[in-house]
């Protein structure tokens, strides 16, 4: 009994489920939103795909190359690529994103500039990459050289921030499923981004999600790509693990 | 733009007589006019207007949008396969800009 006990409170501790997969944030959309993201000639966010992929192909900067110069046929190379991202660079020892990725190509082998964090071609590329690994796990690494990147990420989640004094934890974990006003409380995975949101009516990384988050408890919105939220990121895959990738989800 | 903007779905082929579902998007911002930016300048209203669709050159399906349509406005229709040949997809914006997409349609008996 008191293994038992001392069991469930390391779990609780962790944050992160021990078996079971959580429920992905579809699972609280409504029959029709459920319906249009799983078809393909519906979800506007198929929109940024094609774009992403007439991208892969276009050759860029000094260097005259494309991604498929290197990568090849996406559908081959990208698989499963997402699932375990965000992932600490060898090179550089920094946590990288799937935009920061695509960017580091841009800037060491295609030599040319970063796009703009949010733009529609670094959404566009992030998004038809994460599709290429739709409907498998998420698995992000949380150890090794991710270690202190995740505890980061984790401590984040529970900080309580702003003048709401709420921690994303809070929310998240406390009161998924329960509604705050018209809308339901997600588990907090960011296993469909970048995600059309209806709000935004347009297609947004999961930083531009975090951000509202932030503006939502009334806390300090850190930057695009900041390592606060690439750090709460690797937390939230490390929460999603098990859950299929989605992207490009639909999300209210 | 040269990129894709529109993207259409539908069977490459079909039997004669058979009813087909056509599906469409296209991105464009759908900005209604009716608001206002950060300093309170009015935001010109921007909006696709038209969406005409030719199937072997007769015209199949128009419609006409107004401010209320979602940005990146999804339309599907049914149409029956007659012939073998192009549906032409043409959107126009209130800018003036056109979209085409062209999808060619085989009959089969």
């Amino acid at each position: 009994m008191f293994r038992a006990v001392l069991l469930v409170s390391l779990v609780m501790a962790t944050g992160v489920a021990s078996a079971d997969p959580l429920p992905s944030g579809t699972a609280f959309q409504s029959e029709n939103l459920k319906t249009q993201q799983a078809d393909e000639a519906a979800n506007p966010g198929m929109l940024w795909v094609s774009e992403g992929a007439e991208l892969w192909g276009r050759r860029a900067g000094g260097a005259e190359k494309s991604c498929a110069s290197c990568h090849n046929d996406a559908s081959a190379s990208m698989k499963g690529v997402a699932t375990r991202y965000p992932k600490v660079d060898s090179g550089s020892g920094k946590l990288l994103n799937l935009e920061g990725r695509i960017n580091l190509c841009r800037s060491e082998h295609q030599k040319t500039a970063a796009f703009e964090y949010e733009s529609d071609e670094l959404l566009a590329l992030t998004a038809f990459v994460a599709r290429q690994s739709a409907g498998m796990p998420i698995h992000a690494a949380i150890d090794g050289p991710a270690k202190p990147f995740y505890e980061k990420g984790r401590a984040l989640f529970h900080q309580r921030q702003g003048q709401l004094n709420l921690s994303c934890a809070q929310c998240h974990v406390d009161n998924a499923g329960k509604s705050l006003r018209g809308d339901t409380i997600s588990h907090g995975l960011g296993n469909g981004y970048p995600a059309y949101r209806l709000e935004w009516q347009t297609l947004g990384s999961l930083h531009r999600r975090l951000k509202s988050c932030s503006f939502g408890v009334r806390a300090v919105r850190f930057g695009y790509g900041s390592p606060e939220y690439l750090a709460l990121e690797l937390y939230l895959a490390a929460r999603a693990k098990g859950v299929a990738v989605e992207t490009p989800a639909i999300r209210p | 733009m040269a990129l894709a903007k529109a993207r259409v779905s539908m069977p490459a082929q079909a039997r004669k007589g058979e009813i087909i579902e056509i599906k469409t998007l296209i991105r464009h911002r759908m900005e209604t006019g009716y608001r206002v930016d950060s300093v309170g300048r009015n935001i010109p209203r921007y909006i696709v207007t038209r969406l005409s669709v030719t199937y072997a050159g007769d015209e199949i399906f128009q419609m006409d949008f107004t401010q209320g349509v979602s940005a990146n406005p999804y339309v599907a229709f049914p149409a029956r396969a007659a012939e073998s040949g192009d549906l032409v997809f043409t959107w126009e914006d209130s800018e003036g800009e056109v979209t085409t997409v062209r999808k060619t349609l085989t009959v089969t008996d």
